[in-house]
């Protein structure tokens, strides 16, 4: 039987072994093998989740287990509370694959490894405490550790203007965290269970009504501040800067798996407890998260660092994201999710894959590189199939998830919603322009730079972790079912919360 | 009345043994000291009496005990970490008998159920922090800051004596229940009340009675200032919330609306002021400013739950202020540094020091998984009860606010590159158990719920 807590267990024995090791090499092992043993875990956690679905079991959240945590009563009432439904799960697997191939890319860092690595895995988890809570107390909770290891990561280990940009990210995902702070504390005020008492939980606020009048306020502050996480256009500034400057593996964090606790939570808390709003800020949303991915596609073209072009992209995929929940049409929430998770996977490659070019090239400047498909071809090869992914082609990910998106979105039938699906579609090609551009000037042509010819292409563990992120993108690539049908019917339960609220 | 009898009796004790000069050295002296507030601590936590003293002058109840155990505890962190000071310090006796007479009037003071009591118990503690913080007797700043911190807190006794004496005048009595029933709408009550809300609000540095703070707090010597900003300021939000909620329960409404435009002021004053500070004492004497004000926040909604949040974050803000200042402390007294500048590269050579700070700071900001993040959470639920989104988003966006400051430390610690970084600090025992007690306190305190839930239900009684 599965017991949710040992997903923030073994982190937390992973945390405390990384710290008594001896020797950076240990750290390694150490840090490795956690992660894989999370990586196995959370594979049966699918397994089962999938197996029991199959079976018949449509309770809306499964695996649950709740002990009080702060329980006094008529002050206060807060439960350490945890479930997982198909998106938690999807989210989940996300994450333990990225935090596998995470600490996999990062096997040369090699100043204070053990502090490097101790903080990856806290803020792993912070992430699988977040997608397992069914708190919002905790479910809080575990978004703010999740925040601080980031500007120590950066600031230590990153390149470029790392000071700014570490500051800079934590004091905006803060800031995010705030607004998240407020709502959460209106919200709490506006809900009575029967005994009178207030509640963080989840399940149980979504089944009260919570008043429009409070809706209005706390909803807009909600998903605003999970937005930031998501880097909503105008809050997406922290996302360049932050990813440019961090070192490989925390960008691959930041990106596949920060940017989707933002998401998440939009969709779970944001939306789910607060339908009615949700209908009504609708089109706010919509038209933010459509300069988001128009922005983010144009600003991408002017850019000339590879990984400034991954961070814009960024912003504009999870633009989509965001697109997808705004629509609330069953189909786009569901092409929302599954943007998360294709944009996890494919993002954290496309950082892998840069990466694993600096650290031999040294540079990340397109006009600098050239020809390197000849030195490195498996480095290249990986890192084109990321870029491929990442504009749409078919077969990868990335198609699947963005034309579900779009598919949904075109379900609503007024005006509004199609110009605004049809303006978000046009920047694929602008995306294409990018993406082709990039990979033809750094993997095609001649060789810009004689020591070029010496480099060794991908060590073990770089392929290790190319492979496994190429799996998953392939898998939902080729195969979505598998990811529709394990996400549908929790999207199917959110979205008959969102007609009670057309309904009204 | 057992923690005071004790603490009377260890006061004298150390008398006889300052006046017997040369019985024993400083060092065995500070030991036996600590050992015997240890007792006195776990006597206090053991021996809990309930009841009232003289004529109701003197009552006592499980919440004013734990209030004092708090106190006490503080208390000993700052005599573990003054050890290396005062160790070679001849007149280090003196400070220890300075420093447990002003626990001894605070003491009194939170017990107090009556004006007079809580005069004398407020004047006790305050005229020996005068001479502590002057204790640097050859450095001109420390005499600096003890003539500011005396000529100040006198006159924010007048204040509030003022306004007892106008309390008095027009209730006919001193005592606190009976002066709550003879309450009414009168204006000179009123007044009353305005002045003696300003004398807690000196004494609490809450704007706009905060200047003396920082000036005090960067002149005194460090563990002055650690005792100023936690164990004085806690003790003194303990009687402010008996005050308010028992003395003050008929002008609720007031008070709410002056807590509410002081809390708004002093946490951004406090915050804003606290980005632009080189001097890592007075950065920390802003940032206190502004924690006082979250206190305020959890008092101002009037409830259970804002009582025991504000004694709750009490608990924390001395593990975290006490695991900075004790971090501060022993830089100070081993370099004499004491610039945000001079801790760059500082992890380089002093891990644990750099950990403890860095820990001490983010329990301070309200990150999780410290305690700090439940002690806030706690207090801004609280004063979140009336449904005032003005008042609590603004609390949260100075959390955000403050971040920037405690991370510009961390920053200098682990970020910034520094051609001389402070050298490798040797600490002694009792420091590092110091150390040791406030991170377990850090760490612990806010998983625990019983502890949380404890506090909730003597503060109910």
């Amino acid at each position: 039987m599965i017991n949710l807590s040992i997903l923030i267990l073994i982190p937390l024995i992973t945390a405390v072994l990384v710290l008594l090791s001896q020797n950076a090499k240990q750290v390694k092992w150490v840090a490795l093998l956690g992660s894989l043993v999370q990586l196995g875990y959370s594979s049966l956690l699918m397994k089962t989740f999938m197996a029991d679905r199959a079976a018949g079991n449509t309770a809306q959240m499964l695996y649950q287990s709740k002990t009080t945590w702060f329980g006094v009563p008529n002050v206060l009432q807060i439960d350490y509370f945890v479930g997982v439904d198909g998106i938690s799960v999807a989210m989940i697997m996300l994450t333990a694959i990225v935090v596998f191939t995470g600490i996999l890319i990062s096997w040369n860092v090699e100043r204070m490894t053990k502090e490097f690595f101790f903080l990856l895995v806290l803020l792993s988890l912070g992430a699988y405490g977040f997608f397992i809570s069914l708190d919002l107390f905790a479910m809080f909770f575990f978004l703010e550790v999740a925040v601080i290891p980031k500007f120590l990561l950066i600031g230590i280990w990153g390149s470029g203007k790392k000071e700014y940009s570490a500051m800079k990210l934590a004091l905006m995902l803060m800031g995010g965290s705030a607004l998240v702070l407020i709502g959460l504390i209106g919200l709490y005020y506006n809900t009575q269970t029967l005994g009178g008492q207030h509640t963080y939980d989840l399940m149980q606020i979504a089944k009260m009504h919570i008043p429009i009048e409070t809706q209005r306020i706390v909803f807009p502050l909600m998903f605003l501040g999970f937005g930031v996480f998501t880097a909503i256009f105008p809050f997406h500034t922290w996302a360049p800067d932050g990813h440019s400057s961090a070192p490989t593996a925390a960008s691959m964090f930041l990106a596949g798996i920060s940017m989707k606790l933002g998401g998440y939570g939009c969709l779970r808390v944001a939306t789910y407890l607060m339908p009615e709003a949700a209908h009504e800020y609708s089109m706010y949303i919509i038209v933010l998260s459509t300069i988001a991915i128009i922005y983010g596609a144009f600003a991408t073209l002017m850019q000339k660092d590879l990984k400034y072009i991954n961070a814009y992209s960024s912003v504009s995929h999870c633009g989509f994201v965001i697109f997808g929940i705004g629509m609330l049409t069953k189909t786009s929430v569901n092409g929302a999710v599954m943007q998360m998770v294709s944009h996890g996977l494919m993002t954290a490659l496309f950082f892998g894959a840069i990466g694993m070019i600096y650290e031999r090239t040294h540079t990340r400047l397109v006009a600098q590189l050239g020809g390197l498909l000849k030195t490195i071809p498996f480095i290249i090869t990986i890192f084109t199939l990321a870029g491929l992914c990442s504009l749409g082609l078919p077969g990868l990910s990335g198609f699947v998830a963005e034309m579900t998106v779009f598919m949904g979105a075109w379900q609503n039938p007024d005006t509004f919603s199609r110009v605004a699906t049809v303006l978000a579609c046009s920047s694929i090609v602008v995306t294409a322009v990018y993406i082709l551009r990039a990979v033809g000037a750094s993997a095609m042509g001649p060789i810009k730079n004689e020591h070029y010819l010496h480099f060794k292409d991908a060590a073990w563990n770089e392929r290790l972790a190319s492979l496994t992120l190429m799996l998953g993108i392939l898998a939902i690539g080729i195969y979505p079912f598998w990811l529709t049908n394990l996400i549908a019917p929790d999207t199917q339960i959110i979205m008959e919360n969102l007609t009670r609220g057309l309904i009204k | 009345m057992l923690p005071e009898l004790s603490l009377t009796f260890l006061i004298f004790l150390l008398l006889f043994l300052k006046i017997w000069d040369g019985i024993s050295s400083a060092a065995t002296i500070m030991h036996l000291t600590n050992f015997l507030v240890l007792v006195a601590l776990v006597g206090g936590f053991c021996f809990t009496g309930t009841g009232e003293m003289f004529n109701g002058m003197f009552h006592t109840s499980k919440i004013i005990n734990f209030e004092k155990a708090i106190l006490t505890t503080g208390t000993l962190i700052i005599f573990l970490q003054s050890f290396d000071w005062l160790k070679d310090n001849k007149n280090g006796v003196e400070f220890c008998i300075l420093m447990l007479s002003t626990l001894l009037g605070m003491d009194f003071m939170i017990s107090s159920g009556n004006l007079l009591m809580f005069y004398l118990g407020l004047e006790l503690s305050s005229i020996p922090l005068a001479a502590m913080a002057n204790f640097d007797i050859h450095k001109s700043k420390s005499s600096e800051a003890g003539i500011k911190l005396i000529l100040s807190s006198s006159f924010a006794s007048a204040i509030m004596l003022f306004g007892i004496s106008l309390l008095y005048g027009t209730t006919g009595s001193l005592n606190f229940t009976e002066i709550s029933m003879r309450l009414g709408h009168d204006q000179l009550q009123l007044f009353s009340f305005i002045l003696i809300f300003a004398g807690f609000a000196f004494k609490l540095s809450s704007v706009p009675f905060h200047l003396w703070t920082a000036d005090v707090y960067e002149g005194a010597p460090v563990p002055v200032t650690a005792y100023l900003s936690v164990i004085s300021k806690g003790s003194v939000v303990f009687i402010f919330i008996t005050v308010l909620f028992k003395m003050f329960a008929q002008f609720t409404d007031t008070w709410y609306n002056m807590l509410y435009l002081s809390v708004m002021l002093t946490i951004t004053i406090g915050n804003l002021f606290a980005m632009r500070q080189d001097n890592i004492k007075r950065f920390l004497a802003f940032s206190s400013i502004a924690q006082v004000g979250y206190i305020l926040l959890g008092i101002s909604a009037g409830t259970v739950m804002g009582a025991s949040s504000a004694v709750f974050f009490l608990i924390v803000y001395t593990f975290s202020n006490l695991g900075a200042f004790g971090v501060i402390s022993f830089v100070s007294q081993k370099t004499g540094k004491e610039l945000i500048s001079d801790y760059r590269g500082f992890y380089a050579n002093n891990k644990t020091a750099s950990w403890v700070l860095t820990i001490a700071l983010f329990s301070l900001a309200g990150i999780p998984p410290t305690a700090g993040f439940f002690g806030k959470m706690f207090l801004v639920t609280a004063g979140a009860a009336k449904g005032n989104y003005a008042l609590i988003g603004m609390a949260a966006l100075n959390m955000v606010l403050s971040l920037y400051y405690y991370l510009r430390v961390v920053k200098a610690i682990f970020i910034d590159k520094s051609d001389e970084p402070i050298e490798k600090l040797e600490g002694s025992l009792p420091m590092k158990i110091a150390f040791a007690i406030c991170m377990i306190g850090i760490v612990c305190t806010g998983f625990a719920s019983g502890l949380f839930e404890y506090i909730n239900t003597i503060t109910a009684q």
